[in-house]
């Protein structure tokens, strides 16, 4: 088991009213699988998200990623975790304007304490992996919008990370660059990488083995694809 | 890890050349302040030094004072004689020649030019003891003393001034209402602190005694060279004695004459010049906090700016640390790079400064003062870039991804 949620709670107070954003979720997710959060807005799919990131803490209830409780972690242990065991993947790619798609992909092995030459190898093949091996050398406002997020896919799979969380990945590119980069997800699941994504849209979610949709916080449904269509 | 932090900051400083040069502006004035001052106080510091080396350590002067303010020297009549000067070095240790010199300000002329200079009736010693020599010519003999003999020596500015032709040697000179003739040159000094030091007519004391009368008697300079550098104060403090001994002065009323060390001379102008460093660095240090504000301004915004970036990186697995090193070393750069520009600013400065000046010795930068400029803009880097760094560092990262 990667991933093992129970009783997860998130509250926030917004002046008088408390928000409940997540209201005691439980979710297992298992090494290599393929999983899609599906919810209206406010439904608390991207609390769930940065939960499962590691951004956030939950007001309660018990998280464990890879055989370690997060609930309890602190800011320090958390950036530790997040460098280590997770990669994410945004919907507006946040990629650092000046710097190019190497120095993008490079920058969680910095924090991984990397040495240079070891990071740079590294950062090379992960774009080699996202076929962009060419690019290796531009700036984002000179490659494509769906170039950019396989930068920005390139900088979540660099560190080998546990979970690969991406957020409406989709959210800004056009329907064909949309497929493409599903199916670079399909093959890095495929290759035996764990994903978790966040979208509403159904033509995305349908790329995951897995579907839960939350609604007012808690899990309302949890179905799985049969496996027919799995296995492309 | 800290190459790095430097490289995006340097990247940071490139991506806003205008903005950063202004953020830098007020370290760059600081410093450069900084430097052109230490640098032009430090080459007169540098030349005085030499000049008194020059001059040696052991040279002790005595000068008569008269004080009409004063209750215990007004109504007196206040001399230094040469007897006084061989009643010293009789008695008193340590000391090795004796020279008297009468001074006064005197016209000198020659054809249709004329030239107000000082002069100086010397004896015998005069070349040793103030360590200043002829250069042409020769100095005067006994037999010139003697016979108060009416001959010079003169500095290189009286020549220029007179417009002497040359040979100069042998040729006249109307000092006063006597005429000389010139038997020597004095070697070149040049300036010190904007005051020429070759204006000067040398002439026997026996001659100025022979012209002046009583006046070149009663009060005279007396120069004295000690045996060694250990024995000037010792010297200083029998001279004092000797002459209140000798002046019939009582216990606790104040001397007539004054005893001047170099050494004293040398602290006197260094503690000058420091009084003006330590004004300059007063002005200056206001320039650096106002530099320091700049800063802390601009990286602020540049915190705002880059508050999606700063989500990004501990999103990837950026500590809390690591932003706040990040930070602080893109406000040390700006400053030290400020720093740096101001350290060269200022160097130029300093150098066009004392051209500009006529009679200025060339600006002097010491190793000190490079290592003081930059330690300063470190300084006000970190003090200044703290703030905006822990802002920075403590951004939530949900709420900073999701800035627009």
């Amino acid at each position: 088991m990667l991933i093992s949620i129970s009783e997860l709670r998130k509250f926030y107070r917004m002046g008088e009213i408390e928000v409940r954003a997540l209201d005691g979720v439980d979710l297992e997710v298992d090494a290599g699988d393929y999983l899609a959060i599906m919810g209206p807005s406010g439904s608390g799919k991207s609390t769930l998200m940065n939960l499962i990131g590691c951004l956030d803490t939950p007001t309660s209830g018990e998280y464990i990623l890879n055989r370690q409780a997060v609930s309890g972690l602190d800011d320090t242990e958390l950036a530790h975790i997040r460098n280590r065991e997770i990669g994410f993947v945004f919907q507006t790619f946040n990629l650092l304007r000046r710097a190019t798609a190497l120095a993008n992909v490079e920058l969680p092995l910095i924090y991984a304490r990397m040495p240079a030459a070891k990071r740079r190898q590294q950062a090379l093949e992960a774009l080699d992996r996202v076929g962009l091996g060419d690019r290796v050398k531009h700036q984002p406002n000179e490659l494509s919008g769906g170039q950019r997020q396989r930068v920005a896919v390139a900088r979540a799979l660099v560190n080998r990370p546990s979970i690969l969380l991406a957020d409406e990945p989709t959210g800004n590119l056009d329907s064909k660059t949309s497929e493409e980069i599903m199916s670079l997800f399909d093959e890095l699941n495929s290759a035996g990488n764990t994903i978790v994504l966040v979208t509403h849209e159904k033509d995305i979610a349908k790329h995951a083995r897995r579907t839960i949709r939350l609604l007012d916080g808690r899990v309302v449904s949890d179905g799985r694809r049969d496996d027919s269509r799995a296995q492309p | 890890m800290i190459w790095d932090n430097f490289r995006i900051a340097l990247q940071a400083i490139r991506a806003n050349k205008l903005r950063s040069l202004l953020t830098m502006l007020g370290i760059i004035i600081g410093v450069a302040a900084v430097i052109a001052v230490v640098s032009i106080v430090q080459g007169l510091n540098h030349v005085i030094a030499t000049q008194f080396e020059g001059v040696g350590v052991t040279y002790i002067m005595v000068f008569p004072r008269q004080d009409l303010q004063d209750p215990d020297l007004a109504g007196r009549e206040v001399t230094l004689t040469y007897d006084d000067g061989l009643a010293i070095m009789e008695q008193a240790g340590g000391l090795e020649l004796f020279n008297p010199v009468f001074y006064r300000g005197e016209q000198t002329r020659s054809g249709d030019r004329r030239h107000p200079t000082m002069l100086l009736g010397i004896g015998p010693s005069h070349q040793e003891v103030s360590n200043h020599w002829v250069d042409k010519g020769r100095f005067f003999s006994d037999l010139d003393l003697q016979r108060a003999a009416r001959v010079a020596l003169v500095g290189r500015k009286v020549i220029e001034e007179l417009e002497l032709d040359e040979p100069v040697l042998g040729s006249d000179l109307i000092v006063g209402a006597s005429t000389f003739t010139i038997i020597g040159i004095m070697e070149y000094k040049g300036e010190m602190m904007g005051q020429n030091q070759d204006d000067f007519v040398l002439v026997p004391i026996t001659t100025a005694r022979d012209i002046y009368g009583v006046e070149a008697v009663k009060q005279l300079r007396l120069d004295f060279k000690a045996t060694g550098p250990e024995t000037v104060d010792l010297a200083k403090d029998q001279i004092g004695e000797v002459l209140r001994r000798r002046h019939r002065i009582p216990e606790g009323t104040k001397d007539d004459f004054r005893v001047l060390l170099q050494e004293e001379l040398l602290e006197r102008t260094g503690a000058i010049l420091g009084t003006v460093t330590s004004v300059v660095g007063g002005v200056v240090s206001i320039a650096l906090l106002v530099g320091g504000i700049g800063i802390m301004n601009i990286m602020l915004v540049s915190v705002t700016e880059r508050t999606r970036e700063i989500g990004v990186r501990k999103a990837v697995g950026a500590r809390k640390s690591d932003i706040l090193v990040q930070f602080l070393t893109e406000a040390v750069t700006i400053s030290l790079v400020g720093g740096l520009i101001g350290v060269l600013g200022g160097w130029g400065l300093g150098i066009l400064g004392a051209k500009a000046i006529p009679g200025f010795p060339p600006a002097h930068v010491p190793l000190w003062a490079i290592a003081l400029g930059f330690g300063f803009a470190a300084i006000i880097g970190i003090f200044f870039g703290t703030y905006p760094a822990a802002k920075a560092a403590s951004l939530d990262p949900i709420e900073a991804l999701r800035y627009e």
